[in-house]
């Protein structure tokens, strides 16, 4: 009974599968362009409830800053009347032509005409500098820092100040617009890290007068507003130094946004050093290294890894804190945007507005390319502690 | 707090240069670097203002171009050092500018306590008040009850409240932070009046949606004598900038400009020929060249060419002459002669 059972079910296979089937598309429920929605924007009644929200102020801000933007602006037009209310054009949008009126303005500001192919080279270099030293398949980046940290800037300095019997002086206080609030930026930035790292390793430091000194300053720079200090730097410094020493306006100001921005990077480094864990320092000194090597080799380099957010953070807020040198009489970009809005030439409703969307897109593209690299980077060295 | 702050760097900086400043005379100084380095406001409209080019126009730039000329021959020969309002006196008091052409009002406080000279008036300004042709009002005195948009911690603000109180008039001040915000909210709506320096109610007026619609009141209601400055304890400086400014006023009312003043070198007339310095040695005694006011004509102009191309009709601001006009023709610029 059993047997003839078994033998009609071998009879019955008729069908065989002899190779794997082929995979099925997963369900429309878990892929694709509804699934995405679902999982990420409908997920539960609250992110329903944001979604419908965000939606619903992209439909109000995103039409309206096109129709400001692209639809009603004056595109062409060589003063005011392009951009002023008529009866054909009872809605006026951004004043384009403005902007490209003053851009070179707004680029190099009063810097002599003939002589601005110097700042062109300048921000050439600079480019070049930036590319070979973030780009990582970059051939010989140790000359790359060479050249960012050595060569550049003194070229730089002689390209765009003149002097030396090359080329004409081009006194400081005709700079003005991208090239100030980049000098500054950049300097600001070339300087602080170092003096940053000196300054949290001398807080940290068991030396008395090392610490002291290192500690004073920090708290000094950081109890006085960027504002006071530049204030300072400007208006005290040539009271009490004679007239032939002192220093240049720009000079001032480079010098006090670098101290400044050193004793804020000096906290974000001691944060990265106080992380480490003490075991770190213990085997380095078992193995016998000494101060140096220890902090060069072991300490810091974990040191600066865990703080990358933190001292992007701090650029970038130096990168924007660099306007406040309109305080000292520096027309950085803002400051030449804010002067070309004030020209009766260009006095229409929209130029005020026009020239600041400008800004926010200059700044808002450099902070944002610095917050990316630095995801990438973090990314990047993260890999080990993930191995 | 900020002011007794200013006033203490100020006062500091006077206790510092009253001792310095005596050993070396500005002119020399100026001779020496060939260049006059002047402090200008960089950011107000027919007074001082690099345009596009960076290229420096404005009323008070003139001056300092004047200056140049005279003193050094050539009216390019100076460097404007842009100023804020907080740091204009220390700049002058420190050396940082020869001298300060920034509309500053001519005060007796800031003349007495400041260490500084004024020298001479070149615009009369006043505050004025702008309001919309719709809301049919002819006069301020007719403004009661009205709001008004102001600038905040100006004196602009004060004179406001003043005037309101001695002419018995209610008031409501709107006030915002910064003066394109104020011009904005007046523009938008949110006030009736608008007030500020009559030379900036006109710059201001362009900014707005129609400027047509609005009209600019007859009542000043503040004196603001606008004049340059220099360092006290120079008075071979102190005369130098103030006698530039009257020969551009004397140029004005003797009828000599830019264009003319070439064939003004034959004029017959005695006091042409003193000025051009054909005759005399005017020149030499404010230890300048003989020939001091005819470059200032010659490269800068006359008072009224520079006023017309800075302000008036020749510029986009049409700022009519009013008080500024010369006292032959109802104004009250006036200008010692040159004798």
């Amino acid at each position: 009974m059993t047997m003839s059972e078994g033998q009609l079910a071998i009879d019955d296979i008729r069908y065989l599968q002899r190779e794997a089937i082929a995979p099925q598309p997963p369900p429309a429920s878990i892929v694709g362009p509804w699934a995405w929605i679902r999982a990420n924007l409908l997920s539960s009644p609250f992110n329903i409830a944001m979604t419908i929200i965000i939606v619903l102020l992209i439909l109000w801000i995103v039409p309206e800053l096109l129709k400001f933007l692209v639809f009603d602006a004056a595109w062409t037009g060589q003063n005011r009347e392009a951009c002023i209310y008529t009866a054909q054009h009872p809605d006026v949008g951004a004043c384009w032509p403005f902007i490209a009126d003053r851009w070179s303005y707004f680029v190099y500001g009063s810097y002599p005409i003939p002589e601005r192919w110097r700042v062109n080279v300048f921000f050439l270099m600079l480019a070049i500098g930036i590319v070979w030293l973030l780009w990582l398949n970059a051939p010989r980046r140790d000359i790359g820092a060479v050249y960012f940290f050595i060569v550049m800037p003194v070229c730089s300095f002689i390209l765009l100040n003149g002097g030396f019997g090359l080329l004409y002086r081009v006194d400081t206080s005709l700079w003005g617009g991208i090239l100030v609030t980049i000098v500054v930026a950049s300097v600001g930035i070339v300087v602080s890290l170092p003096l940053g790292i000196l300054l949290a390793l001398g807080r940290r430091s068991r030396m008395p007068m090392v610490k002291t000194l290192s500690v004073m300053f920090i708290e000094f720079v950081r109890g006085v507003p960027l504002i006071t200090v530049l204030f300072m730097a400007s208006v005290m410094l040539p009271l009490f130094v004679p007239d032939e020493y002192s220093p240049d306006k720009l000079l001032r100001a480079l010098i006090g946004i670098a101290l400044f921005a050193s004793a804020y990077m000096a906290e974000v480094v001691r944060a990265g050093l106080a992380a480490i864990p003490k075991g770190q320092f213990e085997g380095a000194m078992a193995v016998g290294l000494g101060y140096r090597q220890m902090m060069q080799l072991i300490i810091l380099p974990q040191a600066l890894k865990i703080t990358i957010p933190n001292i992007v953070n701090t650029y970038i807020g130096m990168f924007k804190d660099t306007t406040l040198v309109f305080i000292v009489g520096l027309f950085d970009l803002v400051k030449t945007i804010e002067v070309a809005r004030i020209d009766p030439q260009w006095a229409a409703p929209t130029t005020s507005t026009t020239g600041y969307v400008v800004a926010a897109a200059f700044y808002f593209v450099f902070c944002y390319g610095m917050s990316r690299y630095a995801r990438a980077t973090e990314a990047r060295l993260s890999k080990a502690d993930k191995r | 707090m900020k002011r007794v702050i200013s006033t203490l760097v100020v006062a500091a900086a006077v206790a510092l240069t009253a001792s310095a400043a005596s050993a070396e005379s500005t002119l020399n100084t100026v001779k020496q670097r060939g260049i006059l380095n002047c402090g200008a406001n960089g950011q107000l409209a027919g007074f001082g203002l690099p345009d596009a080019q960076g290229h420096w126009t404005g009323l008070d730039v003139d001056v300092c171009r004047a200056v140049a000329a005279a003193v050094l021959g050539d009216a390019n020969k100076v460097k404007f050092v842009p100023l804020t309002a907080k740091d204009r006196f220390t700049a002058l008091q420190s050396g940082d500018v020869d001298l300060l052409a920034r509309n500053t009002t001519w005060t007796l406080s800031r003349d007495t306590s400041l260490g500084i000279n004024f020298t001479n008036v070149n615009y009369y300004d006043g505050q004025g008040f702008m309001v919309r042709k719709s809301l049919k009002v002819n006069s301020a005195l007719e403004l009661n009850g009205a709001s008004v948009c102001v600038q905040q911690g100006t004196t602009t603000e004060l004179n406001l409240a003043d005037y309101f109180r001695a002419n018995k008039m209610q008031l409501k001040s709107v006030t915002f932070a910064d003066a394109d915000q104020t011009i904005k909210a007046y523009d938008a709506g949110r006030c009736d009046a608008f007030t500020t320096d009559a030379s900036g109610l006109y710059s201001e007026r362009l900014r707005l949606a129609k400027p047509d619609d609005h009209i600019v009141l007859p009542e000043i209601i503040s004196k603001e004598p606008l004049s340059p400055s220099v360092r006290h304890g120079d008075d071979e400086w102190f005369d130098i900038v103030k006698w530039v400014g009257f020969a551009m006023v004397d140029a004005e009312d003797l009828g000599i400009t830019s264009k003319n003043i070439d064939e003004m070198m034959k004029s017959n007339n005695p006091e042409v020929r003193r000025f051009v310095g054909v005759e005399g040695n005017f020149g030499e005694q404010l230890h300048l060249t003989k020939d001091w006011a005819y470059k200032i004509v010659k490269q800068v102009g006359n008072y009224g060419e520079s006023f017309d191309r800075n302000v008036g009709e020749g510029s986009p601001l049409k700022i009519a002459r009013g008080l500024n006009r010369l006292w032959t023709k109802g104004g009250i610029m006036y200008a010692p002669p040159i004798h």
